[in-house]
């Protein structure tokens, strides 16, 4: 038998069936439409979840990092001994090590006054520790005391800062201690912290007087060109004390990562969502499919009394289902693209429709469309011919 | 002259156990290359199923009918397929598919042929609606024609495939005398061109003038065969 009979045929059958009755076909595609929306919805929050989470990480400067064992993500850090850090410049392949320290801390709304919490990050400002131009230029300033860079992409809760810096006011306070913001940057929120504010490690131990330089957060390592760090990361995690971790860059953005999606019920809640959403358009796409068999019975019936056999009825259906796959995926698509600018532009999260994305959830509504396809199937049986005369 | 139609001692009842309830008994006869056969008798004699056994649409147990050469007692899908396929179909009602229009709808039992390529398919089935007096209305769909109209594009679709046999319930029932006649007279000119066999059951006794032959059943058992 020729392909094309095989499934040209049916295939075309089923389109025609499905524009024929208009309503019907409108109704349907939206149910696609809005399971498909529901999906690339939910996927775009959590993926913009996960790649923020990640947005401080993978700026920083690096080859291996040092955190605690018991660290579970870097915004809830536990500190260890800087001395820990000293012991890996042992290690002939290290060059450099530099320590970064962390904390969340309220931000004082220069206008407003109201506070917002924001993550503050101290490191020597020679270290060139985040990879970020706006922040190396200003290693002079930064030296100074009570002197601190404020992120742009913080969230407007804490006030326009660029004009007011233009202003001339520069003046604010975090974790009540006065500092001046001498410049601007660019890294980016996460779910953990609605803003970044930088600083030097001397500044920072003002602004937290219970903090010790001793006590670090994350220990960066710098090695010497042409080392391997998988193999320097090997060394060290035998000379280390066994209470820090030893993690490449690749390591480090994934632990931050898998913080959210394991650790956090959010990356759950997330995928009950997407799976919510499935399930609401296979229980529209089956009930479509379902009422279509029972209307069509007769058809199928007279069809099959002409010599038809029963797997051409079932590429029918099939193919109905993947017809209603594509009508909704292609404007749930478009309108997706247009809800991820609005979030984009609304809540300031990355939310990128890249091409895995949408192969991904044209593949999740395609199965969905095959299983309820699957489920109604077993009604064609029904058909019988025998009742037709 | 070769029989199409071989039934022998057919038995058939619905139901089991003590609802058992024989439609048809020891039913016996033969029908021959190009016959035209009419059926009558009256309400629930068994008619329907009979015509539904001959065209491998029911399955039946006792007794033998070779249709084709195909033996249909006890037999499988397959084989009931390829009688099916075999044998042109006018249902009582015209169960036309009704999101196609009427040359597509005749193009359906051509499709399951894949020697032929679409032009020839849809020149084919062009070709037999105007034969049948719907060459202006090759387009429309069921719901835009007239009860005749719909009958003719079933005999049509039963008849472009140029099948062995056309099994036939009652297709003028829902005609008025008019079309009614004139329904079956181009069925039995279509056929008459091309050696088809007909068998065709109807209560209608103005067109008892067709037939070959008149066959009646009764309470299941052949009374003139
Ligand atoms: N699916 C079925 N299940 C059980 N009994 C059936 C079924 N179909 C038909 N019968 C019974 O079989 C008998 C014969 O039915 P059939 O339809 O063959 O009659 P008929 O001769 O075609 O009648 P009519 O002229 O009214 O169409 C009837 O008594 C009917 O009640
Ligand atoms: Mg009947």
């Amino acid at each position: 038998m020729n392909i094309t009979a095989w499934f040209y045929f049916p295939a075309r059958l089923a389109w025609r069936q499905l524009i024929f009755d208009r309503t019907k076909l409108i109704a349907a595609t939206c149910g696609v439409l809005f399971a498909c929306m529901l999906v690339f919805m939910q996927l775009g929050f959590r993926d913009s979840l996960y790649a923020s989470a990640a947005s401080a990480p993978i700026k920083l400067n690096g080859d291996l990092f040092l955190v605690h064992k018991q660290s579970e993500a870097m915004w809830r850090s536990i500190p260890f001994k800087r001395s820990e850090l000293m012991r890996a410049l042992g290690n002939p392949a290290v060059a450099e090590v530099y320590s970064l320290y962390l904390a969340l801390a309220p931000f004082k709304n220069i206008e407003t006054q109201v506070k917002r919490t924001l993550m503050v990050y101290g490191f020597d400002p020679d270290s060139m520790i985040f990879d970020i131009e706006d922040i190396q230029n200003k290693r002079i300033e930064l030296r100074l005391k009570d002197t601190v860079l404020f992120d742009e992409y913080s969230r407007p809760e804490f006030g326009p800062v660029r004009p007011l810096l233009e202003a001339g006011r520069n003046g604010t306070e975090i974790n009540d201690y006065k500092v001046i913001i001498t410049g601007l940057f660019r890294l980016g929120i996460s779910f953990a912290a609605d803003g970044n504010v930088v600083t030097s490690d001397l500044n920072f131990m003002r602004i937290f007087p219970e903090r010790s330089l001793s006590n670090i957060d994350v220990g960066v390592i710098r090695l010497h060109p042409g080392s391997s760090a998988k193999q320097t990361q090997a060394e060290l995690s035998g000379q280390l004390n066994e209470f820090v971790n030893i993690l490449t860059y690749e390591e480090l953005l994934q632990h931050e990562k898998d913080y959210w999606a394991n650790m956090a019920p959010i990356g759950f809640i997330f995928g009950f969502g997407t799976v919510m959403g499935l399930v609401v358009g296979l229980v529209i796409v089956y009930q479509i499919l379902f009422t279509d068999i029972t209307n069509h019975r007769n058809e199928f019936a007279t069809l099959k009394a002409m010599g038809y056999e029963h797997g051409y009825f079932i590429r029918v259906v099939f193919a109905s289902a993947f017809f209603l796959a594509l009508l909704g995926f292609i404007p749930g698509y478009v309108l997706s693209v247009g809800l991820y600018h609005l979030a984009e532009s609304q809540i300031f999260m990355p939310m990128p429709m890249t091409f895995s994305k949408v192969i991904t959830v044209f593949t999740f509504i395609l199965s969905m469309c095959a299983m309820a396809g699957f489920l109604a199937i077993h009604k064609l049986k029904a058909a019988n011919p025998a009742d037709m005369f | 002259m070769s029989a199409v139609i071989n039934v022998h001692d057919l038995n058939f009842s619905f139901g089991s156990g003590a609802l058992t309830q024989p439609v048809l008994k020891n039913v016996t006869i033969s029908i021959y290359k190009g016959e035209i056969v009419l059926m009558t008798g009256p309400s629930g004699s068994g008619k329907t199923t009979f015509l539904t056994i001959i065209g491998g649409l029911r399955q039946a147990y006792h007794g033998s009918v070779v249709v084709l050469d195909q033996q249909l007692i006890n037999s499988n899908e397959q084989v009931k397929v390829k009688v099916r396929q075999q044998i042109g179909y006018i249902f009582q009602q015209h169960n036309l598919l009704k999101s196609l229009t009427a040359l597509q709808n005749v193009c359906m039992t051509l499709e399951m042929q894949n020697s032929m390529t679409e032009q020839q398919r849809l020149d084919r089935a062009a070709e037999m609606l105007r034969a049948v007096g719907l060459g202006d209305r090759l387009n429309y769909k069921p719901d835009q024609l007239s009860a005749g109209q719909r009958q003719r594009v079933s005999i049509a679709r039963a008849l472009v495939g140029r099948p062995q046999i056309v099994l036939a319930d009652e297709p003028t029932a829902s005609l008025d005398k008019q079309s009614g006649h004139e329904a079956v007279a181009i069925l039995k000119r279509l056929a008459k061109e091309s050696q088809t066999t007909i068998l065709l059951v109807t209560h209608d006794y103005r067109i008892l003038d067709i037939a070959d032959r008149v066959v009646e059943l009764e309470d299941g058992v052949i009374k003139n065969a």
